[in-house]
């Protein structure tokens, strides 16, 4: 450490007072720094290999320290082919996606606020290229040298805007626990499926009850019932339903935010389809 | 011989003396100039509402009538930092609410304003004017309706990419009728939050509007219409630009346009029909603005019309624009200042269009004024960088973006550090930069060496060490506001700079090499900055020391730690014992 500053001493142009003082606050904190470094489970500088140690997800359990997501990490398809023999030599390919969240979809690397786009934008652009990439969903199919026709369709289909990622971040909606007065966003699109999107909501809700040390709130099975919790979202017709009615992607195309409902409130929510009220009445919450 | 000037002479002097930086160095002069100028100050700003206390600002400029204020990092624009974290703008308004009734601007960036505040703005400050909120969230249109009916001298309503809760589309009736904007700014609101009827109305009376952005559900057939009745506007921003083609909404819409004389700056054109478009050219010798950064026209369509505009200073557009129609707008542009291509599939495997660093170098080369650059690309080379850099000297602003993070070069596959190094040699002005691809600790280097006017940069899966940190933080003398994702920089360098912290605004390291025993170490030791650790995954005190933080922020301030943080946020405290002078 002391030899890459002199390194740079000799470098630089012109030591100000500023970096005068900085070297003398080094002295006084190498001790501390010394402990740091022994302390610390990852390797910093060169080579490529020091991050296949952890694999875990960073939502592990405590007590650990959690996989930190570097740049040797990160599952980068070019820089496998580049192999210059530099310091990124066959990067580890995380068990997890890197965005913290089971279940990521298929495509391009699905990293967390990459590329840097603000949301805005984002839901603009997934909407369109979704649709020019001949996705399912009731976006309809937008080809490139046919724009009015798919916009007619497009147009018809409700007179309003198409999918709920307009109103929030891409496929970010809110969701709010009785009884904790902050609501989180959890995004939508990192799940594929009903499970994951409860357990990444458990997770979510579990874990921060614990540092707030109130009870643990049991959100166990948010989705069959078993829980004194129950899962709900409001539609983009303003009703509140019961989640998991409807197949996973009519759900995420017209979910406007979600709600994790005590159990006994919940009772008399609007079910899907009229037909099925008594039914939803008598099943065990 | 100036002690012998009266204080309203001073006084009169410093009213010719606007900006901020320059205020802040008459301020330090002597005392009698500092006590002269906190009387005088009209519009305070703070780039960190958490630097400082509302309470201290009104104690110092006891007569401000303009406040702006930024909230969160700006990595929050990328969903970086969770939500929740902070930014309320209401402790200020209520301070200020209690202090001086005779507000009149208010402008927030990255802040949580809830209808709350909003009410209390509309009550309190009767000669209310100016609300600008970039970026904001936390409101509805029941805000919005407050503002509208209470502020009876409003003048600039601007929401720019606000999140929105839509209740009612009707808030905007609830303005009277003698209101006069002169600018109104509605473009993030969705499909239910206006109402039609009610916009012509405002429209047709605010006789001296000059700048109007409406939102994405106002169809292209009512366009006519608004425009008609604001014939002097300068700056119009439509809703969605498509529809069938009807030969009678086309002659309508072109009339409208060619009667605007003043336009100079477009936006809006979502799901832009190429039909249409001609119905702008009328306008276009004029422009100096265009954002079509939301229009899936084609290079083809795009040449045609920025064949139609020689006097772009400003262009947003996205990449379907390709290396063509960026050579073409090089060729006609020739005032173009400031240029930013967005990618239209972010998340494709594969590149969807034609466009790479030859558009870019083509621009550098044609628009000898080109001095702000936001470029989205999939390769690059360190040859067209240094071309890039030669061409332009007087860069201020260049933010490249490839899109797969630690890209090489694609002719030498070597990193990029040479490229971003000519940037950083050859435009000695520039002041914010933001780096992609395959980078090592040397392209750090390269900006602790030569980016001695930086003040703002952007890192993100780059540098091998922490002697990349160490470059950065002890040669950018001008640094202000330095933000690092997904890079292996750790304790080191940090410690080592930290005294350069309390000359930054702020630091935002996220999925880096930071130990929470180091983040403790320096809250302990600074008392003029806070840290706060970011992390999601429970209290860091239940993990080893030495284990790395989830998400750093520290930002120097003279208000001490704050109370209002969720629970997945902690500040390191102060230890008085431990620090030095």
């Amino acid at each position: 450490m002391e030899g890459g500053l002199v390194l740079l001493g000799g470098g630089s142009s012109g030591v100000s007072t500023n970096e005068s003082a900085v070297l003398s606050k080094v002295e006084v904190v190498s001790e501390a720094e010394s402990e740091l470094e022994l302390g610390l489970g990852l390797s910093l500088g060169g080579g490529g290999g020091g991050a296949t140690g952890k694999t875990k997800a960073a939502n592990s359990s405590w007590g650990e320290c959690g996989r930190i997501l570097t740049a040797k990490d990160f599952p980068s398809v070019v820089s496998q082919r580049s192999n210059n023999g530099g310091p990124f030599s066959g990067t580890k390919r995380a068990a997890e996606s890197v965005s913290h969240e089971s279940g990521s979809p298929s495509g391009a690397s699905q990293v967390v606020g990459w590329p840097p786009i603000r949301s805005y934008r984002m839901n603009s652009l997934v909407n369109q290229a979704k649709a020019q990439r001949g996705d399912e969903g009731d976006s309809g199919v937008v080809e490139k040298d046919k724009p009015k026709d798919a916009l007619k369709k497009k147009l018809n289909s409700n007179g309003k805007q198409t999918t709920v990622n307009e109103k929030g971040h891409l496929g970010f909606v809110k969701v709010n626990i009785d009884g904790i007065p902050i609501g989180r966003k959890v995004d939508l699109n990192a799940h594929s499926s009903y499970e994951s999107l409860a357990q990444a909501l458990e997770d979510m809700f579990l874990r921060s009850a614990n540092s707030l040390e109130k009870e643990p709130l049991a959100l166990s099975k948010l989705l069959d019932g078993s829980s004194e919790f129950v899962l709900t979202y409001e539609d983009k017709e303003g009703d509140w339903m019961l989640v998991g009615d409807v197949p996973w992607r009519m759900f995420v195309s017209s979910v406007r935010r979600l709600r994790i409902m005590r159990t006994s409130e919940a009772n008399g929510l609007a079910p899907r389809f009229n037909e099925s009220n008594e039914r939803q009445k008598s099943k065990p919450i | 011989m100036m002690f012998s000037f009266p204080d309203e002479v001073l006084e009169h002097v410093f009213s010719f003396i606007q900006s901020d930086k320059d205020r802040n160095s008459v301020s330090m002069v002597c005392k009698s100039w500092y006590e002269i100028e906190r009387w005088c100050r009209r519009k305070v700003f703070v780039g960190n509402c958490y630097s400082v206390s509302p309470r201290m600002v009104i104690r110092r400029f006891p007569e401000f009538r303009s406040i702006e204020l930024k909230g969160k990092p700006h990595f929050a624009d990328f969903n970086l930092v969770p939500d929740g974290w902070g930014g309320y703008v209401f402790p200020w308004i209520a301070e200020m609410a209690g202090a001086f009734p005779w507000l009149e601007e208010i402008k927030l960036k990255r802040m949580v304003v809830t209808d709350e505040s909003l009410e209390l703005i509309a009550k309190s400050f009767k000669n209310f004017k100016v609300l600008v909120l970039s970026s904001c969230e936390g409101f509805s249109t029941d805000g919005l309706a407050a503002i509208a009916a209470s502020c009876k001298n409003l003048k600039e309503l601007d929401l720019r990419d606000c999140e929105v809760d839509d209740l009612s589309g009707h808030w905007l009736s609830h303005f009277p009728d003698t209101v006069s904007l002169v600018s109104l700014n509605i473009s993030c609101l969705g499909s239910d939050e206006v109402s039609f009827s009610a916009l012509e109305r405002l429209v047709g009376r605010c006789t001296n509007l000059r700048t109007l952005r409406l939102n994405r559900a106002v169809p292209l057939d009512k366009i006519a219409n608004i425009l008609r009745r604001a014939p002097h506007l300068v700056e119009f921003g439509t809703g969605t630009y498509a529809a069938d083609l009807r030969p009678d909404v086309y002659s309508d819409l072109a009339g409208a346009f060619s009667s605007c004389k003043e336009l100079k700056s477009l936006s809006g054109f979502w799901d832009l029909v190429p039909a249409y478009l001609p119905a702008i050219y009328p306008a276009c010798s004029k422009l100096t603005s265009l954002n079509l950064s939301y229009a899936t026209i084609q290079s083809p369509d795009l040449i045609k019309l920025l064949s139609q505009c020689p006097n772009l200073q400003r262009l947003l557009v996205l990449d379907y624009i390709e290396d063509s129609g960026l050579e073409a707008l090089a060729s006609t542009c020739k005032d173009l200042q400031e240029l930013r291509v967005f990618p239209s599939d972010p998340f494709g495997a594969e590149p969807n269009v034609s466009l790479t660093e030859r558009g870019l170098v083509a621009v550098s080369s044609g628009c000898p004024k080109l001095q702000s650059v936001l470029y989205f690309c999939r390769r690059m080379s360190n040859e067209a960088l240094v071309t890039i850099a030669k061409n332009c000297p007087n860069f201020t602003r260049f933010r490249l973006c490839i899109i797969e993070p630690r890209t090489a070069d694609y002719l030498t596959l070597e990193p990029l550090d040479v490229g971003f190094g000519a940037i950083v040699q050859y435009c000695k002005d520039l002041q914010r930069l933001s780096l992609s691809g395959l980078l090592t600790d040397r392209v750090f280097e390269y900006i602790g060496t030569y980016a001695k006017k930086l003040e703002m940069l952007s890192v993100a899966f780059a540098g091998d060490s922490d002697l990349g940190l160490h470059h950065v933080l002890s040669g950018c003398e001008s640094l202000r506001k330095l933000e690092i994702r997904d890079c292996p920089f750790g304790d080191k360098a940090l410690l080592a700079n930290a005294a350069k912290l309390d000359t930054m605004r702020s630091l935002w390291m996220s999925s880096c090499a930071v130990s929470f025993g180091a983040c403790k170490l320096l809250g302990q030791k600074m008392p003029r900055l806070n840290v706060e650790v970011i992390d999601e995954r429970g209290p860091p005190d239940s993990r080893p020391e030495s284990c790395p933080v989830d998400k750093l922020y520290i930002y120097r301030t003279v208000a001490g730690p704050r109370f209002d943080m969720p629970p997945f946020v902690w500040t390191m405290e102060d230890d008085p014992s431990l620090q030095l002078s």
